[in-house]
């Protein structure tokens, strides 16, 4: 794939590739992601033709069979002009996962990038409105984390209760 | 919640910080948002200076609640984040854990779903259009497509015994196979959808009031639909010549392909919305007659011996092996052999783009089932189509956009 080998030449060593049915990867390298994804997000943009964001999903790790990196945001972009598709895999890891934020490329990946955040608590740095969006703004966990509980009282007890008299 | 946006529309517009500026708070319980969710709009007289969507009220876990339950049960779940058009979220769920699997379903399967997924998206343009008309004020189109909805309900009552939620797919095929009756009734409503196709086209599409509420509303660039991941219909009405069913084909499309046009339009406003979802559902109905009259004969399932589709009741009741494979695939520890792999399917259904990633670590479930949901994306255009409109616009551009709060909230 040429978009491939534009890659190699430009970010030699900050990331291998893999494909698996029709779904060509790209996996950035964890320690080099925070200097070289933005980079090379831009050039599969600008000069590799993948204009659309079509996903940015979170996925956490944890337990994963031979997984070394804890937290993965997936970038899928799509060449709108021929269809094709590439996954770009992000990695980062406790105790403060941070990557940079794609709003400046894609507007769409506002609510996206939020939406990881509430879920996962992956920061996006350069976000411009890094706030929860579905889970109200009291609440403490990320519930899409391996570590979080499926069943249970979730957390509930931290919310503030509104009595009759105060209402 | 706080007020601020990404978007500070309020700065571009002169005097819009003096202090005569109000605020009104729309939802989470309102009957022109059709479901729950908020908007907090900062008004100027009648004119929205700042619409803050404030999302969450249905946030159910649907995601996490895939992570325990296995391919065949989380049918379930998929089901209710579009309930307009349900099976077509079945069918882009099994689509994708089938491209997991690598199986390849039968013909006679291919076709079925395709038949399924397109009546699916003729009822969700119905009452996208319906709703969206009777907010402007027309009930008459409102009922001529509910009218036309219940026929696919009973469709889809006839098929899998649910009108609603008729979770249908299973891995590898379909709960059972479809009757003669079945296919009687979709004959039948090939040859009467036209008619009430062309009730509401003459209804709306000429109509002044429709018009002056719809024409030139909550514009969205080519540009814009591209760089917000705008899909479907929303990203169609705006040029954006891009539709699955004819870039990847899958399904039954690859054959049929010559039976239908991507239909697109230019404005970008809520009529070009309007237009391009009447539209959509003429080609849906080509693509159902064609399909209907060339339904191959044959299994509906894929083969016993593939250990992948779970046995009918004759074989699991009559033979050992369907025993043991019934057994095999409903075990909590056994289920399906996965490989640890991830990958990306989407479908298009007919509010857009519907996505899932799923991460399979061997065991029988997914390890991770992200969820691409058209609504959410196209939620969060809504503040930018919503720029310096008038209040009454609110319910013109939401219902345009269709949004489904089950699926924008997960």
């Amino acid at each position: 794939m040429p978009f491939l080998d534009t890659l190699k030449a430009k970010f030699a060593g900050a990331f291998t590739t893999s494909t698996f049915r029709d779904n060509t990867r790209v996996l950035m390298d964890a320690e080099k992601t925070p200097d070289v994804l933005l980079p090379l997000l831009k050039c599969l943009k600008e000069e590799c033709g993948f204009d659309f964001l079509a996903e940015l999903g979170g996925i956490d790790y944890l337990n994963y069979p031979h997984a070394t990196d804890r937290y993965c945001v997936v970038y899928g972009l799509t060449n709108t002009a021929t269809g094709e598709r590439v996954f770009v895999k992000a990695f980062t890891n406790d105790p403060d996962p941070e990557l940079p934020s794609v709003v400046e490329l894609w507007k769409g990946a506002d609510w996206m990038e939020r939406e990881v955040y509430d879920m996962y608590g992956v920061r996006f740095l350069g976000h411009p409105d890094m706030r929860r969006i579905l889970m109200p703004t009291e609440f403490t966990g990320h519930p899409l984390r391996k570590d979080y509980p499926l069943r249970g009282y979730g957390e509930r007890h931290n919310f503030p209760t509104v009595t009759r008299a105060e209402s | 919640m706080p007020l601020e946006t990404t978007h500070p529309v309020a700065e571009d517009i002169a005097g819009a910080n003096q202090e005569f500026l109000y605020t009104l708070n729309f939802g989470p319980q309102h009957p022109a948002t059709h479901t729950t969710l908020r908007l907090i709009l900062t008004l100027d007289g009648e004119t929205v200076v700042k619409a803050v969507p404030d999302i969450g009220y249905l946030h159910s876990g649907f995601e996490k609640l895939g992570e325990d339950l296995d391919f065949n049960q989380y049918v379930t779940i998929v089901d209710r984040m579009n309930y307009i058009s349900p099976v077509a979220n079945e069918i882009a769920w099994h689509h994708v854990v089938e491209k997991l699997l690598n199986i390849e379903i039968t013909p006679r399967c291919k076709y079925i779903r395709t038949i399924l997924a397109e009546l699916a998206r003729i009822s969700d343009h119905l009452l996208c259009i319906g709703a969206a008309a009777l907010d402007l004020g027309g009930l008459t189109a409102f009922l001529y497509a509910f009218n036309a909805r219940e026929k696919v309900y009973n469709i889809m009552e006839s098929a899998s015994g649910q009108r609603f939620h008729p979770s249908y797919t299973r891995v590898g095929g379909l709960m059972a196979d479809i009757s003669d009756d079945v296919v009687n009734q979709v004959r039948d409503f090939v040859k009467t959808f036209p008619k009430v196709h062309g009730d509401i086209c003459r209804l709306l599409n000429r109509n002044r009031i429709f018009i002056d509420r719809t024409k030139g509303i909550g514009v969205l660039s080519k540009e814009d639909a591209i760089s917000y991941s705008c899909s479907g219909p929303v990203a169609r009405a705006s040029g954006v010549v891009r539709d699955l069913r004819k870039d990847e084909p899958y399904l039954a499309y690859k054959d049929l392909s010559a039976s239908f046009k991507v239909v697109c339009g230019k404005g970008g406003d809520c009529y070009n919305r309007y237009l391009v979802r009447m539209g959509e559902m003429q080609e849906s109905v080509k693509i159902i007659a064609a399909a209907v009259e060339n339904l191959p004969a044959g299994a509906v399932n894929v083969e016993l011996n593939d250990k992948l589709t779970i046995p009918d009741k004759t074989a699991t009741y009559r033979s050992i092996e369907g025993l043991i494979q019934h057994f095999e695939l409903f075990m909590w520890n056994r289920r399906w052999e996965t490989p640890v792999e991830e990958l990306y399917g989407a479908n298009e259904t007919a509010n857009g783009e519907l996505g899932f990633y799923v991460v399979a670590d061997g065991s029988g479930k997914a390890f991770r089932a992200r969820t691409r949901p058209p609504s959410f994306i196209h939620f969060a255009v809504f503040p930018i189509m919503m720029e310096g409109h008038q209040l009454s616009d609110v319910p013109a551009i939401l219902g345009s956009l269709n949004i489904i709060a089950a699926e924008l909230d997960r």
